[in-house]
């Protein structure tokens, strides 16, 4: 247990420095200073940024959009609606990979942000995440809006989605973890160097700057430090077994 | 008279159809774009991936109809079996990692204060990115590398060597990597069935008279049972598609003893832009997965959503 703990340490330590000395003192920050200054490590962390929350915000619109009718209407073919959304997680993905960079192609979407984005857009896994949210909803609160003659668009927006706050953290949480790590959609999608993200730019540095593995590592350190500060004030929420995830 | 009465029945009949009209509408309106987007990405891939098996297309000039030609060119492709071959060598992660999560679950599965960093500190490597799991594994394994200095400084090696270089240790190296990552993942997995099996279970096996091993072999192990088929299931599936592990660390390499099933695929369809034989490829492999996620589906569907 402890040898796990002190490989899981270990293995973040020699980021500072290697091959010689695992702690290096006195520690410096100049190798991040280089990183930051010679290599367009800003460049790929704002490509990041942008694509984590793009890739966050459509997910939470669209699946709470689907989730909501699947969850409180009623509707011829609802039933199979939600048997088609479940039949996916037996669907080979991988199939998707090719076809997807065909199809993007024919969109006109390769090399884009849009075509990166598009396809994880929506998440079988945050539907049903966000229908069970909505179906713990009292349905005293719909009708009392019903009663004051609010749209379906006002229930969902102004009384649903406020309730369903939590349900909405968690997906948010989780995806920005996938879209920040995702690593093949990308680099199989964007040609240009300046607009990948730091998964694919760092492999891609790694490869410029063999020589320099200080500068990539300190680079590996800014890719991970976020989302190790997300993670450990949000463990609780990876810690409650969420295992559908791995299901995509 | 007749007609009078006729629409006098109709009317609200239709008024509710019209209301039902408009529920279901709207339904489908709230549905649409995840519907669109779903349909065009999730499931149209699968109909189009067929069909583009059966084809010749390099992106450049139009797709070429080349019936079972692909098919047929399968039985006699060395790269196929040779990455069939690893792929099928990297389900030996599966029990490994499944006994060791087990373990852990069960270690961390006290309630002492702390305990949870403890567990946060497992699942760390879990939100780390492969390119940055993978890069620092690269390091760690490299000739000079920590942990041939801790090997050799140890007694335990002679000579150091750089491991991912190594034609017989290369895909166990990687595989390591892979159980490393996924340790966490699977713990919580096992934590939270753990924390489904009511302790007087266990308490009455031991005033009874059982030893601990004894109650975990013959009380927890089989309630964990439903967690277990979950979980090795997952990491089955994920081993027979490991890629970014690959992809980072050996790119293959060395002398293609880490060349995965994905990673043909990949080179097939991306680097060499052979998108009929690529999925052709993608249609074996599906074959591969099919019988695990088939199972993984109905564990699924008995199981519910495992979200507390």
């Amino acid at each position: 247990m402890l040898w796990l703990l002190g490989t899981a340490l270990r293995a973040r330590g020699p980021v500072f420095g290697f091959p010689p000395q695992v702690l290096p003192w006195p520690p410096s920050l100049a190798n991040f200073a280089t990183v930051w200054e010679t290599m367009p490590l800003p460049r790929f962390f704002a490509n990041t940024l942008l694509l984590a929350a793009s890739g966050v915000v459509l997910n939470l619109v669209l699946c709470a959009m689907a989730a909501y009718p699947l969850a409180r209407m009623e509707f011829p073919g609802r039933r199979l609606i939600a048997g088609l959304l479940l039949s996916t997680l037996m669907l080979p993905g991988h199939v998707g990979l090719i076809v997807n960079f065909v199809t993007l192609l024919r969109l006109r979407l390769i090399d884009t942000y849009a075509g990166v984005i598009l396809p994880g857009a929506v998440s079988v896994f945050g539907i049903f995440l966000l229908r069970q949210a909505f179906l713990t909803v009292p349905g005293e609160l719909e009708d009392a809006a019903r009663i004051d003659g609010a749209s379906e668009w006002t229930i969902w927006w102004r009384v649903m989605l406020p309730v369903i706050k939590p349900a909405l953290g968690v997906l948010a949480l989780f995806e920005f973890v996938a879209v920040w790590n995702s690593f093949l959609w990308p680099l199989i999608v964007l040609k240009s160097p300046e607009k990948y993200p730091l998964a694919v730019g760092l492999l891609y540095l790694s490869g410029l700057f063999a020589h320099n593995t200080r500068a990539v590592a300190a680079g590996a350190v800014m890719m991970t430090l976020p989302i190790i500060a997300v993670f450990l004030f949000t463990q609780r929420f990876f810690m409650r077994g969420l295992t559908v995830g791995a299901l995509r | 008279m007749v007609s009078a009465r006729g629409q006098r029945a109709v009317r609200p009949r239709s008024r509710l159809r019209r209301r039902q009209w408009r529920a279901a509408a709207a339904a489908y309106l709230f549905l649409a774009p995840a519907l669109i987007l779903l349909g065009v990405f999730t499931f149209y891939p699968v109909v189009f991936g067929t069909a583009l098996s059966l084809y010749d297309y390099d992106v450049i000039s139009p797709p070429r109809f080349a019936g079972t030609a692909h098919f047929r060119a399968l039985w006699g492709d060395r790269f196929l079996w040779l990455a069939l071959g690893n792929s099928l060598k990297f389900l030996l992660v599966v029990p490994v990692l499944q006994a060791l999560s087990i373990g852990l679950a069960v270690a961390v599965n006290v309630p002492l204060r702390g305990i949870t960093w403890f567990r946060a500190a497992y699942y760390l490597p879990v939100v780390t990115s492969m390119v940055v799991a993978g890069l620092m594994w690269r390091w760690l394994y490299e000739q000079d590398g920590l942990l041939n200095f801790l090997l050799t400084r140890a007694g335990l090696l002679e000579r150091p060597f750089a491991w991912l270089g190594h034609p017989d240790l290369a895909l166990y190296a990687v595989m390591f990597v892979t159980l490393w990552k996924g340790l966490g993942y699977y713990m919580v997995i096992y934590l939270a069935g753990l924390q489904g099996i009511p302790p007087e279970f266990e308490d009455a096996a031991l005033v009874d008279g059982a030893s601990r091993w004894q109650v975990f072999r013959l009380v927890t192990l089989p309630l964990l049972r439903p967690s277990i088929l979950l979980a090795s299931t997952i990491s089955a599936i994920a081993a027979l598609k490991v890629f970014e592990e690959v992809y980072v660390m050996t790119g293959g390499g060395p002398m293609f003893r880490t060349y995965t099933m994905f990673f043909y695929i990949f080179d097939k369809g991306f680097q060499q832009l052979d998108l009929g034989y690529a999925a052709a490829l993608a249609m074996v492999l599906a074959v591969a997965v099919l019988a695990f996620s088939a199972l993984n589906f109905r564990l699924f569907r008995e199981g519910g959503w495992t979200y507390h």
